[in-house]
């Protein structure tokens, strides 16, 4: 099903005159309204005036996280607080918060980009749709509220944690569609199980995946394990929040809202845009934002970008599901390793969960990648060598699938951390 | 036979502290215990007087728990007897995958609680040699 169809399925020379009409305008603003892109600009030797086709985007800088820390927090806006409706900001776990602002007009896109991903996920009216991405400053929860309302869904704003009290809310309510986190959704079934609860007394068909990378093999676990349809949703505080891409039936890449936002893909080394069909970091520009126009920003999620049509009818460019993003990609003795890979091999191994986290050392030189994953009661034993043997298959399997030797030390359930559902995967005590 | 509660902990100051005070308050009594350490990771095995509630509580406190079917004999507390029993055993070809031992509380006996490949076997062969097992009531009432 597509929301907007007028949109969603524009002809592609309209959707490039669109783009390029709405680039101007954002370059605009951003160069008469935020100084830190005029001074940008200024540095770069380059105008407004200068972009005359969408392949002049070249020519325009950079944005970077590291330059929402030197405006922090509000550097970047480009309009005044009075027309400003909403500030979100993520976690802010490494480093100072990145801080978001909306206006009115911002709000009612974002809920429009939602209402496209539920959409295309199957949701409609008649749906009921939990959503346990966390309320608050993470903008997984109220994104995904908004779009639901949207579309005239019953939505139940659960918001995360109390897994327990989730599962009720599922059976008891009639939970259809559900939003959350790709790992959650594996805690959930885990709860699930226990409550002893009878599948057949729940409504739930279809869940809508996001805020952290995840691998086909898990949405081929989540989908078996719950029997239901598993889409992606992708997004991020600085674009604007979830919605920005999403799949449709096909489950073959995520449409970008291409009336919103304007995608390239660059060499992430060199800042080189790469031709057509190349594997790289994704740079967004938004085409409508007010409060926060972002001119080339380096998303640092990798991925391709597909401009096919699909069958779905969409005419928007399909982004790869994204397997890894830049800076989580650990070099380790020459060898690129990313958190989804680890995770593709650990759900090849029977009960295992893929709850895991890489912790790089430093010992004498010599990087070393240890692996910790979370005994579940799926693969426990009260033997030791029935453990020991486990550890030594999952090592096995680690050490192929990577190539490169780890270190595979068990760890307890819910040890390793967790913020805001989102699972940490990453410990690098390399002091580089 | 007997219901032992196994626990997956992770070689980490106060996790063992931390079991034993969750079924403490839970009013748990531990009846015996014994612990399989590796450099990574330990596996505790308990022995306890209510084995459904301990299951329970450990499983809400988030710990990998898991309860394992085990044999509780009862040998005299006299010099020999655990090699009689091991004798008889080998005799039988009951495979053991581990063992612990701790004092009964009364009859001077001493208990032996055996985790055996094949349960139903070890009964029909300690029956068959004259071994004597706890039920599991006795033993959780110990």
């Amino acid at each position: 099903m597509i929301w907007n169809k007028e949109k969603e399925c524009m002809p592609r020379e309209e959707l490039d005159k669109l783009q390029l009409s709405r680039l101007k305008e954002t370059v605009f603003r951003a160069y008469s309204f935020v100084p830190a892109y005029r001074s940008k600009m200024d540095a770069a030797g380059v105008k407004p005036q200068d972009i005359n086709n969408l392949a002049d985007l070249k020519y325009l800088p950079f944005l970077t996280k590291q330059d929402f820390r030197d405006n922090y927090p509000f550097g970047l806006l480009a309009v005044p607080m009075r027309d400003v409706v909403r500030i979100q900001s993520s976690s802010g776990t490494t480093g100072k918060p990145t801080v978001a602002g909306y206006t009115r007009d911002d709000i009612e896109t974002w809920a429009e980009l939602m209402a496209r991903a539920l959409t295309g996920a199957g949701a409609s009216a008649d749906s009921i749709i939990q959503i346990t991405w966390g309320y608050g400053l993470f903008t997984g929860g109220l994104g995904g509220h908004y779009g639901a309302e949207k579309i005239g869904a019953a939505v139940l704003p659960a918001s995360g944690g109390n897994t327990r009290r989730q599962i009720m809310l599922m059976h008891d309510y009639g939970t259809t569609l559900l939003g959350c986190t790709p790992s959650y959704a594996l805690v959930m079934y885990e709860e699930f199980m226990e409550s002893g609860l009878d599948r057949s007394q729940f409504r739930f068909k279809t869940g809508l995946f996001g805020a952290e990378p995840w691998s086909e093999n898990m949405r081929k676990e989540i989908e078996s394990k719950w029997e239901i349809d598993a889409y992606d949703v992708y997004g991020m505080t600085e674009l604007i929040g979830p919605g920005v891409a999403s799949e449709c039936a096909g489950k073959n890449g995520l449409h970008l809202a291409e009336d919103h936002f304007l995608a390239e893909i660059i060499d992430p080394d060199s800042g080189e845009v790469l031709p057509y069909g190349s594997h790289g970091e994704l740079v967004i520009t938004s085409l409508t934002k007010q409060a926060l126009p972002l001119v080339r920003y380096r998303t640092r999620d990798l991925t391709r970008i597909n401009r096919e049509p699909c069958e779905c009818g969409r005419t928007h460019a399909r982004i790869q599901k994204i397997l890894g993003r830049s800076d989580d990609m650990l070099i380790i003795r020459g060898v690129n390793v990313f958190p989804s890979m680890v995770e593709s091999i650990l759900l090849q191994i029977p009960g295992i969960e893929p709850q895991y986290q890489l912790v790089v050392n430093r010992v004498s030189n010599l990087d070393r990648l240890e692996v910790q994953v979370e005994v579940s009661e799926g693969v426990f034993s009260d033997e030791v060598r029935k453990l020991e043997e486990l550890e030594a298959r999952i090592t096995r399997d680690l050490d192929s699938g990577l190539g490169i030797s780890v270190r595979v030390r068990l760890v307890e359930p819910r040890s390793i951390e967790r913020s805001e559902g989102k699972a940490k995967r990453i410990i690098d005590n390399r002091k580089l | 036979m007997a219901k032992q509660i196994s626990v997956f902990l992770e070689n980490k100051a106060g996790r063992l502290s931390h079991v034993t005070r969750v079924l403490g308050d839970a009013q748990v009594n531990i009846r015996a215990l014994s612990i399989a350490d590796t450099s990574d990771f330990g596996i505790l095995r308990l022995i306890v007087n209510d084995p459904e509630k301990a299951y329970r509580i450990l499983k809400e406190q988030g710990f990998t728990v898991s309860q394992t079917e085990v044999v509780a004999v009862q040998v005299p507390d006299s010099p020999g007897s655990l090699a009689t029993v091991l004798e008889q055993m080998a005799e039988e070809n009951l495979n053991i995958e581990y063992l612990y031992a701790f004092l009964g509380t009364k009859d001077d006996d001493a208990l032996i609680i055996f985790k055996v490949e094949d349960i139903q076997r070890a009964k029909a062969a300690f029956e068959k040699q004259g071994i004597r097992f706890l039920e599991e009531k006795k033993l959780y009432e110990l």
